[in-house]
């Protein structure tokens, strides 16, 4: 089966792009999806049915989730250092940028887990004690969409935990970027999904 | 293993051998191979699960006022002195459908055959994330066992239909399941999150793994066919696992998604559901035809007529397949000019579709036919599938289908395409990549004894379908013989039923053939078929990492009768470079 041919044949290319990037892309894509599902419920049954939906800041709190908001951008901002450290071999900024980014994350879900708190403990709504996910639509919607937004996060906060970790360890460099790249990645869609979701359910 | 060269940029970097355990070898294996021969176990056994179903379905519909042999083994709660309760009924109903299009069909399609043939046909060593693949099978046990449990929980296993259609689904009063609707789901995640994961691997596989030579063009069919269906699920399967977790949701958290008492919308469910239930069902006919064109092409000894128009056929099913969900739903009262625009792309799907069957029988015109039990199967699903084509564009048509929806009708066609199509093609591919997969051939005696007692009984019960549908029989029903519309159907239904009883017993033969033939089947060579694809370039079965060295791949997947090969009539894709293929492949 063997040729003379076979060293000097180049590979097929396939995109040009390592495997491990591919994948990655791909499953965001069914991520999108995923989302999507929930995301375009929320729209359907919300402006096709307003009666009973409350406006955002009669209920959400707003301004706490749009520091939330703004602290999670940060994160990819810190993540993007963190790789671009990592190109750079630069061992300090990659432990630096990762705790960062891993500490904001974390910040972010605990911040979430506060505001849950408070709207099932303490926020009325339609004049019962609590918004719940049994608040009406509202309430399922509202809990469905970011509670899959924050397991989301979760899991990437997670991931970025080892990655510290390995970072610690002396994991990272120039020569081994790919898994920083691609949870990278992760983290960045995770940070969009959120944008939209803060845009429609509390801005709009 | 040092002797690898030329590997494309996602190619494994060659493992060392090394002694594996009983366990990690055969059972928590991460190898392509093992893992769709997992998957092959499991699907026969659900498949048999759900054939078993369908019996028990048959026998109430044909004599529903006499109790059912052998029914005292079951509980009281399914099978009240030996008469089928109707609850269990709906459960058998909702569980055959289940179980056939989740646990049997499509992960026999994709989980086997993907698993098998995309690394061995691609010319790569394994899948690219072989771990993962692993993963994505033992997702599927537990999802097969919850589902087997679900009938023996209070209320029975999940009763509202394969479909799921809200509220019915989501309020326990209204169907007296609680608990088997919940497993169901919570299965049915399971599943999604195990054809997600696998569909990454399949996609990422094809996109860069190739072997040096393999450009798109030159894949096979079959290839084409699950790299299309496996973007299919990547869109698809995750909007169903968004519905599903609302419904559950709304089952066990108070919600009201699909619950108007509470503001929500039922309509929703239904768009939710089909928007992926389309896809679905080109994801699960479109592997199927790969491997029709794959051994049509083997057995008629010529190259597919037209490979081009075939791939492009094939992308244009799946595009078009994303936008014709709402001829699901013509009777949901939506307005008639959006019921015209899905007429028309359903209609619109007839065309790339006839171009596949046209150039299938392109393939096999004045072939050297070599009839052999795949072949069989092969060509029965060219004139099967055409049937249920047909029967599809009647439905396409929104004054049509108001008057045939929820009838037989419906069972019919889906049955053609899923049985005649989907379920022959399969068994084309078992009996063709077995010798592959197990180094044996199974006995081609039997195999044909097996094709003509099913293709003739399948037709015996589900043509008369058609009938029973346009004079208005409804699916799902308990009990039909208390309709005065339905007088005189009765004898249709009970030569359906034996019929049909008929058929599941071929399952044993084709059954008692597989597993015979693993053990004591006769040897098989390398290239059994004098096929061209690099699979049957290796040996019998390949070893782990299929390939010492990858191979260079100079020819087109299906070159057969080439004009300038005098000495055989097959020209392997990795062989003589120095002939050049006529028909069209990028170089």
């Amino acid at each position: 089966m063997a040729h003379a041919a076979t060293a000097a044949r180049p590979p097929e290319r396939g995109l040009d792009v390592y495997t491990q990037k591919v994948g990655m892309w791909v499953f965001l894509c069914s991520e999108v999806m995923f989302f999507a599902g929930l995301i375009g419920s929320y729209v359907v049954l919300r402006f096709g049915a307003s009666s009973s939906w409350a406006e955002p800041n009669e209920v959400l709190n707003v301004t706490v989730t749009a520091i939330n908001t703004f602290i999670l951008i940060c994160s990819s901002v810190t993540m993007v250092k963190a790789f671009a450290a990592a190109e750079a071999g630069d061992q300090k900024g990659i432990k630096t940028y990762l705790l960062a980014t891993t500490a904001l994350g974390a910040l972010f879900l605990g911040v979430q887990v506060y505001e849950y708190y408070e709207l099932i403990f303490h926020q009325s709504w339609a004049g019962s004690h609590g918004f719940t996910p049994q608040a009406g639509l509202y309430g399922a919607t509202f809990f469905t969409m970011t509670g899959f937004h924050g397991f989301h996060v979760l899991l990437g906060v997670i991931c970025l935990g080892w990655a510290t970790i390995r970072a610690y360890q002396g994991h990272w460099g120039a020569d081994n970027t790919h898994g920083l790249e691609v949870l990278g990645l992760y983290w960045h869609f995770v940070d969009l999904v959120w944008i939209i979701l803060f845009t429609i359910v509390y801005l709009i | 293993m040092a002797t690898i060269v030329a590997e494309a940029p996602g190619q494994a970097t060659g493992h060392a051998e090394h002694e594996q355990s009983f366990l990690r070898k055969y059972i928590f294996s991460s190898d392509h191979k093992i893992i769709a021969i997992q998957f092959l176990f499991l699907t026969l056994f659900f498949l048999a699960v759900g054939g078993l179903l369908a019996m028990m379905m048959r026998y109430q519909i044909a004599w529903p006022d006499q109790p059912i042999p052998g029914g005292g083994i079951l509980p009281e709660s399914m099978v009240a002195s030996g008469y089928i309760l109707p609850e269990f009924y709906n459960a058998l109903v909702t569980m055959h459908g289940s179980i056939m299009v989740f646990l049997a069909i499509m992960p026999m399609l994709v989980g086997v055959y993907a698993n098998y043939l995309i690394p061995l046909q691609l010319g790569t060593h394994d899948m690219a994330f072989p771990r993962l693949n692993m993963y994505s099978f033992w997702l599927m046990v537990p999802a097969g066992i919850i589902t087997l449990a679900s009938f023996w929980v209070i209320g029975g296993a999940a009763g509202a239909g394969w479909t799921l259609y809200a509220p019915l689904s989501a309020r326990p009063d209204l169907t007296g399941v609680e608990l088997g609707q919940v497993m169901w789901l919570v299965a049915l995640i399971f599943i999604g999150l195990s054809s997600i994961l696998g569909s990454v691997n399949y996609i990422t596989t094809t996109i860069n793994m190739r072997a040096p030579g393999m450009t798109w063009f030159r894949m096979p069919l079959t290839i084409w066919a699950l790299f299309i269906t496996a973007i299919l699920a990547l869109l698809a399967m995750p909007v169903l696992s968004a519905a599903g977790i609302m419904l559950l949701f709304d089952q066990t958290l108070g919600t009201s998604f699909f619950l108007p008492e509470g503001g929500g919308q039922p309509l929703l469910w239904q768009h939710l559901f089909w928007f992926f239930g389309h896809p679905e069902v080109y994801i699960l006919i479109l592997p199927a035809m790969g491997f029709v064109s794959e051994i049509l092409a083997t057995g008629s000894r010529k190259p597919v007529f037209g490979y081009k128009a075939m791939v492009w056929a094939i992308v244009a099913i799946a595009f078009l397949g994303f936008i014709v969900w709402g001829h699901h739903m013509f009777m949901s009262g939506m307005n008639p000019t959006l019921g015209l625009s899905f007429t028309v792309s359903t209609l619109l799907i007839a065309v790339p579709s006839a171009i596949k069957t046209f150039n299938w029988m392109g393939t096999m015109w004045r072939g050297n036919l070599k009839l052999h039990t795949p072949m069989l199967f092969a060509i029965s699903f060219v004139a099967l599938f055409a049937i249920g084509g047909l029967s599809g564009v009647f439905m396409a048509a929104t004054p049509v289908d108001i008057y045939i929806h929820d009838t037989y009708f419906i069972v019919a066609h889906l049955h053609y395409v899923l049985f005649g199509g989907s379920l022959f093609a399969l068994f084309g591919a078992i009996y063709y990549w077995f010798p592959k997969m197990f180094g044996r051939m199974m006995s081609e005696k039997w195999g044909k004894v097996h094709f003509w007692t099913t293709f003739v009984l399948y037709n015996l019960v589900f043509f008369p379908m058609h009938g029973l549908g346009m004079v208005g029989m409804m699916r799902r029903i308990y009990d039909s013989t208390g309709y005065a519309h339905l007088e005189g159907i009765q004898d249709t239904n009970q030569l359906i039923t034996v019929a049909a009883f008929g058929l599941y017993l071929t399952g044993f033969i084709f059954a008692f053939n597989f597993f015979w033939s693993i053990f004591k089947g006769k040897k098989a060579s390398r290239n059994p078929w004098d096929a061209t694809t690099l699979e049957w370039q290796t040996p019998s079965p390949p070893k782990h990492g299929n390939w010492d060295e990858v191979p260079v791949v100079y020819h087109g997947p299906h070159e057969y009768s080439h004009p300038d090969v005098l000495d055989k009539d097959w020209l392997a894709q990795n062989e003589r470079p120095d002939v050049v293929s006529p028909a069209a492949g990028s170089h």
